[in-house]
């Protein structure tokens, strides 16, 4: 009885992982070469052209002290907006009955539209790393650090992009929160520069916004040089990742936004 | 252990709902749904129809009471209780921008039923309800009646023992809507439960043996069809009585009910005639002073829902 609920669980997963997969390869055109665009523009603004004029950063040319912090900001982006575009479409189009009348568990629905944002959001991140590797030689000082914070963060903002779609009533609110919050948390968590670089007082400001650690875990992984500890941030990571997680599990069960 | 085959299909016991904002939408109601039933819900425009079904399909949350789903309890075991069940909503809910096949497949997916079987399940299905020759075409290029016919397919992928299916023919044209009743007529002869909403008075009295009226959120009859029609093809006068009457009179073949002193209702049903009963009346000393037609509770649910489906038809119409 429990091994076939079990089983079921898994079909059900695989099959919203399915979807969601494909759903993401048949758009490509919006899903995987709009934010490579983005990216290959910012190297070459950025690393290129102003990056020679910064000269070296913690001992690292611009665009090499960059990239790291890009390919953050796609895994990030790409993450989310699969997410809540995707669960917010189920949503407003009523197709996410399919799954609520359905004996599918609540965990086996969010991890696979997580799974899905994950996808995406290394998909990008693997695509824009390449780019960043024809610009410039980027070293892998950490492989391991690399793998280990792309798959956490991915996972976190998967789980973001879920809630945002959940808390979502049109089409607005799920442009606000990336606009408004993540975009502003992501350019201050030193994608651009070294928080030593700061005034002592807004490094401290700074060291609130959660993605300088993931930032900076990533850049310790491609570098080998951080501004942080490292088990400071893969602590900040977990808990993060298991705190949404709780939370969206807990608001599925409750029907939040789904059921009135 | 309870036996489950001696429980019903399904038992909803004094449901009530308040939506946000204040409307009470189901205000305590009970009904009993046994296996094998063909079973039709009929009430007006915002009766509380898809409330109530959306409660025992866990897509609305309930205020209060219960429901068990062959004799599973639904606050308990959720998933044992959505798996007997299939769903045919009112308004279109699958993703438009998919093709047919995915649909049903991956509905069955997420009942839990492996790629392949369901595959093999999709095309049974497909073919049953004509939508073969579309499944690799997008939802949203089938016309309303091919879309409904979908979402029947979806809702059968797991073999649900009961089905329920919200205003399945509204909006329909009139022949599709007869191939729909002939094949959930042919579902219902293989065992499925079978319950429906609806305001056709016709699709309620041509497929359901049993049925329940509800208005306003309360269910105001239940019971046999035929029974609930009889009654319906019944008169009632009240009859004012020129002397006073200790006890009822004898009459053979009406039903003749004394309420008080001074007056008695007498039933009458189609083909009977007044005189005869006003015959064993004098016969027996009665004399009736005045006589007046009851209102029929029943019929006058039926005309509201009369009006209300040629209302509908016309707007459909125009
Ligand atoms: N999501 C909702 N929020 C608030 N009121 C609702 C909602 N859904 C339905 N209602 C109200 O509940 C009542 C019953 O509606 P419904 O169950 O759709 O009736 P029916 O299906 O019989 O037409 C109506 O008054 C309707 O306006
Ligand atoms: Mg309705």
């Amino acid at each position: 009885m429990h091994l076939e609920r079990t089983r079921a669980n898994w079909v059900g997963f695989s099959t919203i992982v399915v979807k969601e997969i494909r759903r993401i390869l048949r758009i490509w055109v919006q899903t995987v070469v709009p934010p490579v665009i983005q990216m290959t523009l910012y190297f070459l603004i950025f690393g290129s052209v102003i990056g020679s004029r910064v000269g070296k950063m913690n001992g690292y040319d611009y665009m090499t002290y960059i990239a790291p912090g890009l390919i953050m900001m796609s895994v990030i982006t790409n993450s989310y907006t699969n997410v809540v575009s995707s669960f917010f479409g189920a949503k407003f189009s009523r197709y996410v009955e399919e799954l609520m009348i359905s004996p599918l568990a609540n965990a086996s629905i969010l991890l696979g539209y997580m799974a899905g944002g994950m996808f995406r959001g290394l998909l990008v991140g693997a695509i824009v790393t390449l780019v960043a590797a024809l610009f410039t030689n980027l070293p892998i000082a950490h492989p391991w650090v690399i793998v280990t914070t792309a798959l956490l963060t991915s996972a976190m903002f998967s789980v973001g992009g879920f809630l945002n779609a959940l808390f979502a009533k049109k089409f607005d609110d799920v442009t606000i929160i990336p606009t408004f919050v993540l975009t502003p948390l992501v350019y201050l968590g030193g994608v651009f520069y070294s928080i030593a670089l700061l005034p002592p007082i807004w490094q401290h400001v700074t060291r609130v916004d959660p993605l300088l650690y993931m930032i900076d875990t990533l850049r310790y992984g491609f570098l080998g040089v951080s501004d942080i500890a490292l088990t400071e941030a893969y602590a900040i990571m977990v808990g993060f990742l298991v705190l949404l997680f709780a939370l969206a599990l807990w608001l599925l069960r409750r029907g939040t936004g789904l059921k009135s | 252990m309870a036996n489950t085959n001696a429980q019903p299909a399904l038992r909803i016991e004094n449901l009530r709902k308040t939506y946000r904002g204040g409307i009470e939408a189901l205000r305590g109601v009970s009904i009993e749904v046994a296996r094998g039933e063909f079973f039709a819900l009929l009430g007006p425009n915002g009766a509380g129809k898809t409330t109530l079904i959306g409660i025992v399909a866990s897509l609305v949350n309930k205020s209060a009471g219960s429901i068990h789903v062959f004799g599973k309890n639904a606050d308990e075991d959720p998933a044992g209780v959505r798996s007997q069940i299939g769903l045919v909503p009112q308004e279109v809910n699958f993703n438009l921008w998919e093709r047919v096949i995915d649909i049903i497949v991956n509905q069955a997916g997420y009942y839990g039923i492996p790629r392949r079987e369901a595959l093999e399940r999709s095309e049974r299905y497909l073919h049953q309800l004509d939508l073969w020759k579309y499944r690799n075409t997008n939802a949203r290029a089938l016309s309303g009646g091919f879309k409904r016919r979908l979402m029947v397919a979806r809702a059968l992928v797991h073999n649900p023992p009961l089905l329920i299916l919200d205003e399945p023919t509204a909006g329909v044209d009139i022949e599709l809507r007869r191939s729909m009743w002939v094949f959930l007529q042919q579902l219902n002869a293989e065992g499925v439960t079978i319950i429906l909403t609806t305001h056709y008075l016709e699709e309620a009295e041509s497929l359901c043996r049993k049925i329940a009226i509800i208005q306003h959120g309360r269910i105001s009859e239940q019971g046999d069809m035929h029974e609930l029609l009889e009654s319906l093809r019944m008169e009632t006068f009240v009859l004012d009585l020129a002397r006073p009457l200790s006890e009822t009179p004898p009459l053979e073949d009406f039903a003749l009910r004394r309420i008080d002193d001074a007056t008695l209702e007498l039933d009458m049903c189609r083909g009977q005639n007044i005189n005869d009963a006003f015959a064993q009346l004098s016969a027996a000393g009665v004399q009736v002073r005045s006589l007046r037609n009851k209102s029929n509770r029943l019929e006058e649910i039926f005309m509201r829902l009369v009006e209300e489906e040629r209302n509908a038809s016309r707007t459909h119409a125009s």
